[in-house]
């Protein structure tokens, strides 16, 4: 018995033309694209080029009679002649350089300890990222509690501990200590996340590695020298990074706390920005902060890239 | 090199047991396998061996020397383990040299450890890469190497092959196999691999459940295996085994067939039959079967038939015409049976 193969089928695709369904394939395609297209045009590259235009023009915040005029880079010649710009960009360094070692400190810390086998380390771990999940105004007000002068809970403990040899600190009040202020509060609502990406980290370095340097002749320290510490490289370099790119948009505490005083010593470039869009009304002049710390943002990202490159994340 | 000794030993993870007093005695410069199916206690039993592991109970003795409490890094033992765990930013001079060096051996006298190891496992070239830029089998070798290079008293591998594919796994076998012949380290190795174990063994620890079922050598095993669980697990294809009872000289399975028993057979009261694949045949007078499936491999054939309800395979050495569904007659190779009680145990 001989099978007779259904030659129209065969036929009908054999004879279509590969033009024809390449295009079938194309207009399949663009329509899978466009609602993502779409939505990524309208709401990040046209809201980004627009603050790109504004930063060249002389907008401001309400609507004059006067026609919007384009102004080249004069946004941004005027903006490196203020003083005030290149306060708050000197303050958010010096907030970046302290909150590094804090936060990223006391993350890598609680990480460790919450990466061994302990009692209880679920409720901890909870517990220890409570405060990145809390909105930071609610931290502001219970930091602005606690930092209270010269009678909150901060300055009383200080004055009983040190049986009142230490003087109560104007926490938020004085210029020499505003800044530290804003920067143990930061550190404490925010290392939990870090913590989070250092425990992924941390239990992503095979348990195997740890055997074989115990069986090498590891002590407890060269382990964490030369098995976690190398396998935390990426870890380190993601964590940093995140961490300066945050702390160079600090916005939120300043702005509840200190509006940037006293004497500007808590002025960021966020802050700044917000301060000259809204209460000035200069969105032109915003917008090219916000261009400024944009390069900024993507300088660090791209040292970032080069930096996980080199470790071959 | 030295003997090891394992006496009563028992694992406890809280109220769970894991080990149950198990022991065994490796002499110097054996080569011990532990093999058992997943969960079976080889692993824990190897770590705590390594001192990765605490004991529950029991004793082990390296050399003569009770090494309950002392640190894995005093037991003059080296490992390898089943993912390599090579230290991935370091090169493999730098994998294989780390233990001498934290040792605090100079440096000259860990080059020239590294560089005869490497020369034993033809890793000259590669001892300035990464562990990322080599092979699955590359690896292995190295984890090997950083094994030798610190010329242990004994040598523990934990399913140092499973990573590896089907071929290299071959290779690699004949490289361990022989590098134990050239060292003559006393070498306890894990796996669930019964080839692996059979083909490389001195003597073979078959366990399950924590449990030691049998020690012996290879061929021993095979042979006369203790249980029915050693009977199946030893071999590929399994060992055929038919729950029956002997009536009137021959064995009746529960399905009613008759399969032939030793005339002279004087053992205790069997209630099952087993008969290895290459140990039945098709024969003229055998009992009847159907035949299922028919696998030719080249150098033999596997035929699986239903004999009564029951599977059985055959492995036959001639090449065979044979089709699903035909029906033939097979039979046992006598002096080949094996009978075992209800409980499992070899009674013949």
């Amino acid at each position: 018995m001989t099978l007779q193969q259904p030659a129209l089928p065969a036929t009908a695709v054999a004879t279509r033309p590969a033009w024809h369904r390449d295009r079938g394939r194309l207009f399949q395609e663009i329509g899978m694209l466009a609602p993502a297209v779409a939505l990524l045009t309208i709401f990040l590259i046209v809201p980004f080029l627009l603050s790109f235009w504004t930063a060249m023009t002389n907008q401001p915040l309400v609507p004059r009679p006067t026609p919007v005029r384009f102004i080249g880079f004069t946004n941004f010649l005027r903006i490196f002649k203020d003083d005030l710009f290149w306060t708050s960009l000197w303050n958010v360094s010096r907030f970046t350089f302290w909150i590094l070692p804090v936060q990223c400190g006391l993350a890598f810390a609680t990480a460790l300890l919450l990466h061994q086998k302990l009692p209880f380390r679920n409720f901890f771990r909870g517990l220890f990222f409570l405060p990145a999940i809390t909105s930071m105004v609610v931290v502001c007000v219970i930091w602005g509690t606690l930092f209270q002068y010269p009678t909150g809970p901060l300055n009383q403990v200080i004055g009983f501990l040190s049986g009142g040899r230490i003087q109560p600190i104007d926490w938020l009040g004085d210029p020499n200590w505003a800044m530290f202020s804003i920067v143990l509060l930061s550190a404490w609502q925010a290392y939990g996340f870090q913590m989070i990406v250092y425990l992924a980290g941390l239990q992503g370095i095979p348990d195997e590695l740890y055997d074989a340097a115990r069986i090498d002749g590891a002590n407890a320290f060269q382990r964490f020298w030369h098995v976690t510490m190398p396998g935390l490289r990426p870890t380190h370099v993601f964590v940093l990074v995140i961490t300066t790119i945050q702390a160079f948009k600090l916005y939120t505490q300043v702005a509840i706390l200190t509006q940037g005083g006293p004497k500007s010593s808590t002025e960021t470039v966020v802050h700044y920005m917000v301060r000259t869009g809204f209460e000035e009304q200069k969105l032109g002049y915003a917008s090219a902060v916000s261009v400024i710390l944009f390069v900024i943002v993507l300088i660090i990202a791209l040292v970032q890239r080069q930096l996980l490159r080199r470790f071959d994340v | 090199m030295a003997s090891v000794t394992i006496e009563q030993v028992r694992k406890q993870y809280g109220a769970v047991p894991v080990i149950h007093g198990v022991s065994m005695d490796i002499e110097d410069g054996e080569f011990v396998t532990l093999v058992g199916p997943s969960g079976c206690g080889k692993s824990t039993l190897l770590r705590m061996l390594a001192g990765l592991e605490d004991i529950s109970a029991g004793e082990i003795r390296i050399g003569g020397r009770l090494v309950n409490d002392v640190a894995p890094k005093e037991r003059d033992i080296a490992m390898v383990f089943q993912s390599y765990a090579l230290y991935p930013h370091m090169t493999v001079a730098e994998n294989m040299g780390f233990a001498l060096k934290l040792k605090g051996e100079g440096k000259v006298a860990i080059e020239k450890r590294v560089r005869e190891a490497a020369d034993i496992l033809a890793l000259g070239p590669l001892l300035d890469r990464l562990p990322k830029q080599l092979s699955g089998g590359q690896r292995q070798r190295v984890a090997m190497g950083r094994a030798i290079v610190r010329h242990p008293q004994v040598f523990l591998f934990d399913e140092p092959l499973s990573n590896l594919d089907a071929k290299l796994r071959v290779t690699m076998r004949a490289e361990i196999k022989d590098l134990h012949q050239r060292l003559k380290t006393t070498t306890v190795y894990v796996t669930h691999d019964q080839i692996e174990a059979m083909t490389m063994a001195d003597r073979i620890v078959v366990m399950r459940g924590g449990k030691v079922e049998q020690i012996g050598k290879p061929l021993e095993l095979y042979d006369r295996p203790a249980n029915t669980f050693v009977a199946t697990f030893i071999g590929s294809p399994a060992m055929n085994l038919f729950d029956g009872a002997i009536a009137d000289g021959q064995f009746v399975t529960n399905d009613g067939v008759w399969l032939p028993m030793p005339a002279d057979y004087r053992g205790a009261m069997a209630e099952v039959y087993g008969i290895r694949p290459e140990h039945l045949t098709i024969a003229e007078n055998g009992a009847p079967a159907t035949v299922v499936v028919v696998e030719p491999t080249g150098s033999e054939t596997h035929v699986l038939v239903k004999l009564g309800s029951a599977d059985a395979n055959l492995v036959l050495r001639d090449r065979v015409d044979l089709q699903p569904g035909q029906p033939v007659h097979v039979a046992p190779n006598l002096p080949k049976l094996h009978l075992f009680s209800a409980q499992g145990t070899r009674v013949n």
